[in-house]
């Protein structure tokens, strides 16, 4: 097969967003909103994206439900839950900007659950102090997704009428991949080069900005809650094009996901459970979850039953359950007791709704999740307990970002949602990630769009780049025998799960390293049959570069972090380390060699220090960060007004 | 526990295609789509399908199993018998791209028509008070994953393409319906629902309910109340006398269509 650069397909942009999620859709409805012609690119069908898997809701401190709840509560949840590791300026803007872009999506036409006065209901969630998530029912992912897809669809209805064509400004390539971002001579982005599942036809999208908004990488292992669109591919292309990366140690592993029957183990099963009354209980009947409330939180979580009972009808006067600890505290205990025997024959414990709340409640509020277990495992979950144990879920890694405008190291990129870092820390709360998505999507268009206006002339792409990059994507095609990549992806997953899981240890997670490499070469060798028209194959093929490429950043990291925090548990050092907390891990790629060094993590300015008790503080800083800190009434501090911001 | 199950996957591209024989592993508890990807795993990494979620969730893999539209996701092989032969083929109501995936741009290409929607400018993002029992309606309709079974079921375009521009089919009729009650919502829906997407040509036989894999009931809380609604409209005295006396019928708040009108 002989082809040239001139059989692609070249298309002019300003604004190329990579994802069609949450965050791609709300960065693309702002690029468009800002005047700049955008594309989104869909790796699947318009509106499937993994977004429509959130469940539980998105995190925003409207105070709909209790009002006392504000941003500056919301940002001290958002920073405990990350154990302190956080880009505090991401989890500020964060927690002060969620209400609004919830608040726009119901201007949009999404219609969230009620509160008695009309308002948008909000749900509690773990790490959340007060109910925070505004949902609906437990498809609030589906619904965010809608509510985003049409109003791309509103925007181009007006454009129809503006331009005469409805796909003048914004327009959505769905089944395309981008497989290499291109850059010009002095290391600006340029455009983005992929290919379109359909007819397998090359396509150069030539533009000034790229925003990343890929999602994730739990395709990298064995057990997750991801779909196959999640392979890395954003944080690969930064990679690739010289940005670096961020804590790619922390993976969060849901604490709840199906463990039988085989086929749908890693299933992701909502935190609303636990949030609207489930418990966990272990093979011997006992709510286990008391035994694992870690000293960092002791003060704000039940001791006993009746309290933790109490809180869910009464939050002033008790401590919340501990089956709402932040997720990676719960994964833990989960491994935890089924390590010490007391889980059940297929790996799992039980989470129980069925004897909290009554039957025709869970069918209104946990629909979804019904649904689910009643045709996919036979069990229904208003008469008996679900079996359930820990799945990869999410990666707080991420693309090094500015907080303000989402804009990555290399001139022109830009990542929003998963695919950045920073925003989590060391763990993310449930409810964060919807919000995160709006509220940093939002941004990487506001970012994007002010590049472009302070760009002299548009960049230009070189033609070599563009064959190097034909000649990447057809080489599984051409070589005429070799591995079948399924093969090498089915055992990639499995290494990684047995050995930088959720639990790692440092031997492990050396022979991990061992094993990719070897992985590289048999990905390097790998052949599929077929054509270019839709040929899965292929797809695979292409998308194990970025897997083994994510896969090294989270072994490496994994192996430098000598402490436990958050998502990442180091079973040779278990505990965790204030000198640790001041450190954020960075990657880059130069060559085929992913280096890693160390930065000091940014400093939290003195007012949103101030939210916390000296208290407190003391639990994750050194006595060093800490001197000439005055002792704070952490609950009057919360409880201000938005003084000064 | 394991067994061999026979199938019969549709294989070919837009100009020919024929069903292929395979024997594949099943394991307890599986799914139609586990074993496709088994199949794709070991015997034909070149079968096109499409899926994303295997949870149901975002409507991806639609295809025919034994002639019965379905997610392969959804569908236990514990349903059929081990010495059940599946045949499986794409939807058939849509152009075949490549095995088993189909053209669906019909289904985008409908939902650019249906006028967004549209609040009083007046009411400001967090202004917006709505009762639960007043959401109720349009949020069942807003379950939908868009999988486009009903659209491939409806016998209306499945067996009579010349409806495809009159008809926007049972999934974008209940868009219309979702609009038309939404309660903030302040167009008026009901002219367009009959003139411009065909609701005049459901016959509410009930296949679309029927295939509904998010239990939606499509024909009976959307379709027969948007009818009644349609009606309701055309024999309102005001409208009639508007239409009587020559002058143009009352369409305060009838949205345009795009790309229609």
């Amino acid at each position: 097969m002989v082809m040239s650069s001139t059989e692609i397909e070249r298309l002019s942009y300003d604004v190329v967003v990579i994802g069609a999620g949450g965050s791609g859709l709300r960065a693309a409805i702002e690029a468009r909103a800002r005047g700049k012609k955008t594309a989104i690119i869909s790796k699947s069908l318009f509106g499937k994206a993994h977004t429509v898997m959130a469940e539980g809701g998105a995190a925003a401190a409207m105070g709909n439900v209790n009002p006392n709840d504000n941003w500056q509560v919301h940002f001290r949840d958002t920073i405990r839950g990350g154990k302190f590791l956080n880009n505090p300026r991401m989890a500020e803007l964060h927690a002060k900007e969620a209400p609004d872009r919830v608040w726009e999506l119901e201007a949009w036409g999404a219609l969230f659950d009620r509160t008695p006065d009309g308002k948008i209901s909000q749900r509690n969630f773990g790490g959340h102090e007060y109910p925070r998530l505004a949902h609906v029912g437990d498809r609030t992912g589906l619904e965010m997704i809608r509510t985003l897809q049409q109003r791309v669809v509103a925007l181009q209805q007006a454009d129809s009428y503006e331009f005469g064509d409805p796909e003048a400004m914004i327009r959505v390539y769905a089944e395309t991949t981008i497989t290499r971002l291109v850059k010009d001579p002095s290391g600006r982005i340029a455009g983005a080069f992929g290919y379109i599942r359909d007819t397998g036809r090359f396509v150069l999208f030539e533009a000034p900005t790229v925003i990343l908004a890929t999602g994730g990488i739990g395709r990298t292992f064995k057990v997750t809650s991801n779909s196959w669109e999640y392979s890395g591919d954003g944080h690969a292309l930064a990679l690739l094009a010289g940005a670096s990366l961020l804590n790619m140690e922390f993976v969060q592993f849901h604490p709840t996901g199906m463990v039988w029957p085989l086929s749908v183990a890693g299933l992701l099963v909502t935190e609303s459970v636990r949030g609207d009354g489930g418990v966990l209980r272990n093979t011997e009947g006992k709510r286990f979850m008391f035994n694992y409330v870690p000293d960092v939180f002791r003060a704000q979580y039940a001791e006993t039953e009746e309290e933790a009972d109490r809180w869910y009808t009464d939050q002033a006067n008790n401590r919340r359950p501990p089956e709402l600890l932040p997720r990676d505290e719960v994964a833990r205990s989960i491994n935890s007791e089924i390590k010490a025997g007391r889980g059940t024959e297929h790996g799992g414990v039980f989470l129980d709704v069925s004897s909290r709340l009554p039957a025709e409640e869970i069918l209104r509020k946990l629909p979804s999740m019904y649904h689910q277990f009643k045709e996919l495992a036979g069990v229904d979950i208003t008469k008996e307990p679900m079996e359930i144990g820990p799945t990869c879920h999410y990666v707080m890694g991420g693309v090094e970002v500015d907080p303000d405008t989402a804009a990555s190291s290399v001139p022109g990129l830009f990542a929003a949602g998963e695919v950045s870092g920073g925003m989590h820390g060391s763990n993310r709360l449930g409810g964060n990630s919807l919000s995160d998505l709006l509220v940093f999507g939002k941004r990487a268009g506001d970012g994007a769009a002010d590049y472009l206006e302070g760009l002299a002339a548009r960049p230009s792409v070189s033609s070599a780049d563009l064959d190097a990059a034909m000649a990447e994507a057809l080489a599984p095609l051409q070589r005429g025998e070799g591995e079948n990549p399924y093969t090498v992806h089915h055992e990639l997953q499995q290494t990684m799960h047995d050995l930088v899981g959720l639990i790692r240890r440092e031997s492990e997670v050396k022979a991990a390293l061992g094993e990719l490499e070897k992985f590289k070469e048999r990905a390097a060798n790998v052949a599929v049959p077929g054509g270019r028209a839709y040929n899965p194959g292929w797809h695979v093929a292409l998308d194990l570069r970025n897997m083994l490429l994510v896969a090294e950043c989270v072994a490496l990291a994994a192996l430098e972090r000598q402490e436990s925090r958050g998502g990442h548990t180091r079973e040779d050092y278990p505990e965790m380390s204030a000198e640790w907390r001041k450190v954020n891990l960075i990657e880059t790629l130069t060559g085929d060699t992913v280096s890693l060094t160390r930065k000091p993590v940014p400093v939290m300015r003195p007012d949103l220090l101030g939210l916390f008790d000296k208290s407190e503080l003391k639990k994750y800083m050194t006595a060093e960060e800490l001197t000439g800190l005055p002792s704070t009434d952490a609950s009057a501090a919360a409880s201000a007004s938005e003084e000064g911001h | 526990m394991g067994y061999k199950a026979a199938l019969k996957v549709w294989r070919g591209d837009a100009g020919s295609g024929s069903l292929v024989d395979y024997e594949v592993e099943v394991n307890e508890g599986e799914v139609v789509l586990d074993v496709l990807h088994r199949l794709q795993a070991t015997q034909a990494s070149d079968l096109a399908l499409r899926w994303n979620c295997k949870a149901g969730k975002c409507g991806s893999c639609s295809m025919e199993i034994n002639g019965r539209p379905r997610l392969g996701c959804m569908t236990r092989m514990s349903v059929f018998a081990e010495d059940e032969v599946l045949t499986i083929t794409p939807m058939r109501t849509f152009p075949v791209i490549r095995d088993l995936v189909t053209d669906v741009s019909f289904n985008y290409a409908k939902a650019r028509e249906v006028p967004s929607f549209t609040p009083d400018p007046a009411i400001k993002p967090g202004e917006f008070r709505m009762q639960q029992e007043d959401v109720n309606r349009s949020q069942e309709f807003r379950k939908c994953i868009e999988c486009y079974l009903c659209q491939n079921t409806c016998h209306a375009i499945r067996d009579h393409e010349e409806n495809e521009t009159a008809f926007a089919g049972p999934r974008f009729l209940m868009r219309v319906a979702e609009l038309e009650m939404h309660p903030c919502d302040e167009a008026d829906r009901r002219e367009i629902a009959q003139e411009d997407f065909g609701l005049g040509l459901c016959n509410i036989t009930k296949c679309c309910t029927e295939v509904c894999p998010e239990h939606i009931k499509i024909t009976d809380n959307a379709l027969i109340p948007l009818k009644e609604r349609v009606v309701g409209r055309k024999y309102d005295p005001l409208v009639w006398l508007g239409s009587k006396i020559s002058r143009r019928p009352e369409k305060a708040g009838t949205p345009a269509v795009p790309g229609k009108r």
